[in-house]
This record gives structure tokens, C-alpha cells and sequence, in this order.
């Protein structure tokens, strides 16, 4: 199996009366139907145990419970701000449980899902949004960088990071997460002509959620964005983002050839943001009402508990026992949140460099006794 | 026999050969520095006896160098860009400011990144747009970065060597119009510490400060005011951020004279930095204002008028004169 585009399948990704925007006919590599039925893909297969199955349900399920909690903590006042991923899970769950331990993911501040499946802790990437820390959690021992802000930078980190892999020799890939808006970005497309040059072990997997903050995808691009791969040279791909297991294997085939030195792969995850972009964001502004609800028919936790269900692979004690440790999950986040810890104030002169300039020492040591005055009663 | 004559060019090239040759990690990247050894030949024979993989000649795309730099770097690698020129950085901003001057920060502690920007600055070569700039105080001003601007051979063999050596991100300024300058490098000798400011010239009337390029300039103008018997005393700051300024502040408390040149524009540069601390930490021992010699805030202008834009030799005496008769 090599991943390359398709171009046998042509899958309608929009049942019924799709959004004027949409393509009507694409080429979508499409392994689980919004129904909940399994069809099989030329170039995609993916033999998976009734094991795995479950626990990718359970993966599935526990980030969104994970992400409607840290929503309803910023509505509370407890988060500075939240970047829900409501939608995009089976998009961060397929891509995070195709990778190797030994890869390195690259994320955007949405990937949740991935962070999960990384074994990062829920609580530290809360602790970014409650304006703890900048980062979190140990992206070294996760293989899971901290999370880039600025649009787009992340994808030459792991190209480069790629190079890397390359002159050790080791047989891993970088997986370099963007969004739709972000392949606007002058720094994407120059990760992408450097992964293509060097034939560097990364892959691009871009969650096309339809909507950089308020502005759709045709501002962004002509051309379906998994088309765009073509110009740099590279196999694209369009997996529906929605169904778990079609973006595990094009994911897991695109990481094992980068491995076998085949070069970059560009994903296109077609999915949809069902939320906002974060909570200060309100999207009654700029969509109808009536795409959300076609999307809701294509959510990707649906389809696939459907699956389960119809196959006999899981039973209701299951799903109930899912749901017992989705509120258990919530449960931890919503206390470990509360009892965070506010940084000490001079933890922010820590580690602004390697070795720190007496320059900034001084100032750290003015601080703390300006600090240390209102203690001692002299102010 | 460790002593060889070296122009600043040949000793940055024998700096970062012994820096490759020590660290199997230092890589090398940039545009044209491959098989052409860079505009200005400063890697000149190192892909040759290093090979593509440690001399890599990239895209044509300087966020693309900054950005893989921060990659390979969190790969234990420890890149050494090179920016072809000065005014071509910019496009390479986002990265160095956002990434590789937080990261180490963001990730408290866990990705240090030992990246080394080079990039050749200032004027006074004739050329075009773009190439005659002194970006220096908008790396100065970002947390993260450390900022040196070399002036001689022996600070740029033993220069580059440590700048690398440095678990930091360093933005390292080669002074372009002195790239031919000669002196004699003592390849066995002690290197002086990176970031530490030295007196070139002993002195006691005023006190000249100058980095990079200029401390030539300064040296020029000192030699000038002794033949009118006025003496003084030159530092080469050598290192812009962080600044070492304790020996400066040792000179003005003698002198209570003091007189910054750069080349960048004077409004919010180095020298509006350093007047404000010499002020704060020398105010009793000032005999007149801090005054600083540097360029317009215009755009740097088409180069035949850049010797009117440049501080030089008599713009220097100038504010010496002005400081001397306030």
C-alpha cells in the first residue's frame, strides 16, 4: 500500500443537499460511511481488531468529553480561552494512532485529540489555556511539540525536524499538523518545497475544517488543498476526516513511506469545525445554521459507535462504561483545573535563555525584592 | 607557528572549520554557501570537505532556513544560518522572533536552541537596497536572542567558535565592509569570554563607545583627537545583547564624557539603550549628556550618499567636540 492519490474512487463526501461551497464529487478516501457502514478503498485497507475498535471509540469519545468540559470551565471563568476541537476528533484520534512512538507530531493549538494520543496529560494542555504555562507538558518524552500559536510555523519545525531523523538515520517521521487557512501561509508552502527538496520524512496533515476563524475555504485556495501537493511534488490525499479509520490508514501509509524514504505526503482531513474557533469566537456571524446540522449527520463519533453497534463489536455495557470514564475523565479535569497552582511570579525570568544574562538576573533580582517589599510591609 | 595574519573573512572560515571539526552536529545552511562558499566566501571549501549534508545549500527562502534550523535543532543539531545579507532577514523575522527566541522559554528548559544566525551588516560597500542595513536592535529587543557584532579577526575566529559552543539562540553580526580587514590571530591563545565589552584604547577625556563596523571608526577618530591632544578612550562593546557595560560604566566615571556610534538609525538604537543606563548608573559622575552618532531615520539611503548617512571619522570628533564643550 503506498499512498498516492486516489483517483479510482469518487465519493460524494455530502449526502443530500450539500452546501453550495462544498465539491459535490471529490476524491474522498472514505473507509466508513456516515452511516456507520464499512466500505472498502483500493488503495486503503486497514485490518483492525474489535479491540482496537473499541479502544478508538473510546479515544473518540473521551477528547470530546475532555473538550466540552474545558469549554464549559472557560464559560465559568476558569480558562483564559479555549480552542475546542468538537468535530475534528476522529481527524486528530486517526492521525494520532497512526503514528509511531518514536515520530514526532507538530501541532496547531487544536490538536487535543493528538495530544491524547501521545499520552500527554489532559491537565497540562489545560494549563496553556488557564494561563499557567506556554507549553505544558514534556515535548520530548511525549514525541508531542508544545503548541505553536502563530500560524504555520510548526510544519518547517518538523520538516526540519524531519531532516534531522534523516542524517541520524532513524527510521521515524515527522507529523506536521495545519489547518485550511494556514496553507495560505508563505512559511507552509516553503516547509513544503524544503520536504519535497530533501525528500524529508514528513507528512502534512491538514484538518480542512472549512473556516479559518470566520473565512471559508475559497479564500484560501482555487483548488481542493489536497491538489496543492501536486506543485511541490509530492503524493496528496483527501481522506474524509470524519471517519476514523480511513484517516488511520492513509496516515499510517503515509508515515511508513516517509520512514521508507519515500518523501513528504500532503493529507487533506476533510472535516468540520462544529464549534467555534475558540470561545471568543461566534460563528452565527459568518455560517448558516443549516450546515451545522448536515455536518452533525456526518459526526465522526456517531458513525462509528453505529458501527460498533451494528457489527456487534461493542454492547450498551460498553458504551456505558465509556460514559462512566468520559465523567471521570471530566471530573479530574474540572478539579485538577481548579486547583492549579498560579506560577510563581518570578518563574517568568526562568529559562529565557540556556544561560541566563546577568543582565536578566538583575532584573529577576529587583523583582523579587520589589516583590519581597510589599511582604515586609514598606510599601 | 599558531599565529597566523587573517582578514575577517579567512577567520570566521577557520572558525566555524574548527567549530565542524570539533562538533559532528554543527551544520552549516544557507543560501549559495555550498559549492560557491556564500556571497562573500566566508564557508568557502567547507561543503568540499564536509559534505552536502553538513553544508547544506537551501531553497531560496529564509524563513525556511530559520524554521528547519528549529527543527534540527530540537533534533540535537546545532544549525548555523547563514542570511545572505542583512536587509534579506526579515522574511526570516517571524521564525527567529517567535520561535527560536521562545522556544527554549515555552518549553521551560526542555528545547534549548543552539542556532547561530550570521548575517553581514551594515554599509559602506556601495551596494544596492537591502544591503547596507543594521538590524541589530530589533533582535536586542527580543527576549531570547543574544545579539554580537564582531569587529576584528581575533574576535571572529574565537567568536563563531563560541557563538556556536552556545546552548542560545545568537544573532552573530560580521561587520561586511570589514570582512578584508587584517590582524594577526593567535590560533593557540585563550579566548576572551564572548559576551564581555573591551577597552581598545585607553584614554581620558571622553569615552567612545562602538561595535561591529564602527569600532574602527572610533579608533580612527581617537587616533585624530590625540593629534589635537585630546585623548579617548575607545570600548568595543563586541557584544550588543546582553551588554556589558561595566566597563563602560568604569570609563565614564573617569571621563564623565561619553559618546555611542552605530551605524543603525539613532532613534530607539543601541545607543538610546545605553545612554539611558550610562545616565542612570553614572549620573554623578556625567559631565554632559550622553551623545550618540548614528544614522538618519531614513531609509538607508542609494550609496552615493551613504558616506553622508555613515558615521565617519569627523562626525565622531563632532560630538566629542560637543560633549567636550557642553
Amino acid at each position: 500500500m503506498t499512498a498516492k492519490t486516489s483517483t479510482t474512487e469518487m465519493v460524494d463526501p455530502v449526502p443530500g443537499a450539500a452546501a453550495p461551497h462544498l465539491p459535490q464529487r471529490t476524491e474522498l478516501v472514505q473507509l466508513l460511511t456516515p452511516e456507520g457502514d464499512r466500505v472498502e478503498h483500493p488503495d486503503y485497507s486497514l485490518d483492525i481488531s474489535g479491540d482496537e475498535l473499541r479502544s478508538l471509540y473510546r479515544d473518540l469519545a473521551l477528547v470530546r468529553r475532555w473538550d466540552l468540559e474545558a469549554t464549559a470551565l472557560q464559560r465559568q471563568g476558569e480558562l483564559g480561552i479555549w480552542a475546542s476541537l468538537l468535530g475534528q476528533e476522529a481527524a486528530q484520534i486517526g492521525a494520532g494512532r497512526a503514528m509511531a512512538e518514536s515520530d514526532m507530531a507538530f501541532p496547531t493549538y487544536r490538536e487535543h485529540g493528538v495530544a491524547w494520543t501521545r499520552g500527554v496529560d489532559p491537565l497540562h494542555v489545560i494549563s496553556l489555556f488557564r494561563g499557567v504555562d506556554n507549553g505544558g507538558w514534556d515535548p520530548v518524552a511525549t514525541g508531542f511539540n508544545l503548541y505553536t500559536v502563530v500560524i504555520g510555523a510548526q510544519t518547517l519545525h518538523a520538516t526540519g525536524y524531519a531532516m534531522g531523523l534523516q542524517r541520524d538515520g532513524a527510521e521515524s517521521a515527522a507529523l506536521a499538523f495545519l489547518g485550511d487557512g494556514a496553507t495560505s501561509q508563505g512559511e507552509v508552502n516553503e516547509a513544503m518545497i524544503w520536504a519535497a527538496s530533501f525528500s524529508a520524512p514528513v507528512v502534512f496533515f491538514c484538518q480542512n475544517n472549512q473556516y479559518a476563524i470566520s473565512v471559508p475555504l475559497e479564500r484560501q485556495s482555487r483548488v481542493p488543498l489536497y491538489q496543492r501537493a501536486a506543485g511541490f511534488g509530492f503524493p496528496g490525499v483527501r481522506v474524509d476526516g470524519n471517519d476514523v479509520l480511513a484517516v488511520l490508514a492513509v496516515t499510517k501509509a503515509a508515515l511508513a513511506a516517509a520512514r521508507e524514504g519515500q518523501g513528504p505526503t500532503f493529507i487533506e482531513a476533510f472535516t468540520y469545525r462544529m464549534g467555534a474557533h475558540t470561545t471568543s469566537d461566534d460563528p452565527t456571524r459568518y455560517r448558516l445554521a443549516s450546515e451545522l446540522e448536515e455536518w452533525k449527520l456526518r459526526d465522526p463519533i456517531a458513525r462509528l459507535k453505529a458501527h460498533l453497534s451494528r457489527g456487534g463489536v461493542a454492547d450498551t455495557a460498553f458504551f456505558t462504561g465509556i460514559e462512566a470514564e468520559a465523567d471521570e475523565l471530566a471530573a479530574r479535569i474540572r478539579s485538577g483545573t481548579l486547583e492549579m497552582p498560579d506560577p510563581a511570579p518570578a518563574a517568568m525570568f526562568d529559562f529565557v535563555y540556556a544561560e541566563q544574562t546577568p543582565q536578566l538576573a538583575q532584573q529577576r533580582a529587583d523583582f523579587v525584592q520589589y516583590h519581597a517589599s510589599f511582604e515586609e510591609g514598606e510599601h | 607557528m599558531a599565529t597566523e595574519t587573517l582578514t575577517i573573512g579567512k577567520a570566521l572560515n577557520l572558525g566555524l572549520r574548527k567549530a565542524m571539526e570539533d562538533d559532528a552536529k554543527v551544520l552549516l545552511m544557507g543560501e549559495d554557501i555550498g559549492k560557491l562558499g556564500g556571497v562573500f566566501r566566508i564557508t568557502d571549501g567547507l561543503q568540499k570537505d564536509f559534505g552536502e549534508a553538513r553544508v547544506v545549500d537551501t531553497p531560496l527562502a529564509e524563513a525556511g532556513i530559520l524554521g528547519t534550523a528549529v527543527g534540527l535543532a530540537m533534533r540535537g543539531y546545532r544549525p548555523v544560518c547563514e542570511i545572505q545579507f542583512d536587509g534579506f532577514v526579515f522574511p526570516a523575522y517571524n521564525q527567529i522572533v517567535t520561535q527560536v527566541a521562545k522556544m527554549h522559554a515555552r518549553s521551560r528548559g526542555k528545547l534549548p536552541m543552539p542556532v547561530v544566525i550570521r548575517i553581514p551588516f551594515g554599509g559602506g560597500i556601495g551596494a544596492v537596497e537591502h544591503h547596507s542595513e543594521s538590524p541589530e536592535a530589533y533582535f536586542a529587543h527580543t527576549a531570547g536572542l543574544k545579539v554580537v557584532a564582531v569587529s576584528n579577526p581575533v574576535d571572529a575566529y574565537w567568536g563563531i567558535q563560541q557563538a556556536i559552543a552556545c546552548p542560545d539562540p545568537i544573532v552573530f553580526l560580521e561587520p561586511k565592509r570589514r570582512y578584508w580587514e587584517k590582524a594577526e590571530v593567535d590560533l593557540d591563545a585563550t579566548a576572551d569570554p564572548l559576551f564581555a565589552s573591551r577597552v581598545v584604547r585607553g584614554g581620558d577625556d571622553v569615552t567612545v563607545l562602538a561595535y561591529g563596523p564602527m569600532v574602527k571608526t572610533a579608533l580612527q577618530a581617537a587616533e585624530a583627537a590625540a593629534e589635537e591632544g585630546r585623548s579617548l578612550e575607545v570600548v568595543d562593546l563586541r557584544t550588543v545583547s546582553p551588554l556589558d557595560l561595566e566597563p563602560v560604566f568604569e570609563s565614564v566615571r573617569r571621563t564623565g564624557r561619553c559618546v555611542v556610534v552605530h551605524e543603525a538609525p539613532v532613534t530607539l538604537g543601541l545607543g538610546a539603550e545605553i545612554a539611558a543606563r550610562v545616565t542612570e548608573t553614572c549620573f554623578h559622575s556625567l559631565e554632559a549628556p550622553v551623545l550618540r552618532v548614528g544614522g538618519y531615520d531614513t531609509p538607508y539611503p542609494p550609496s552615493k550618499l551613504e558616506e553622508e548617512y555613515l558615521p565617519d571619522l569627523d562626525r565622531v570628533l563632532d560630538a566629542v567636540d560637543r560633549s567636550m564643550g557642553f
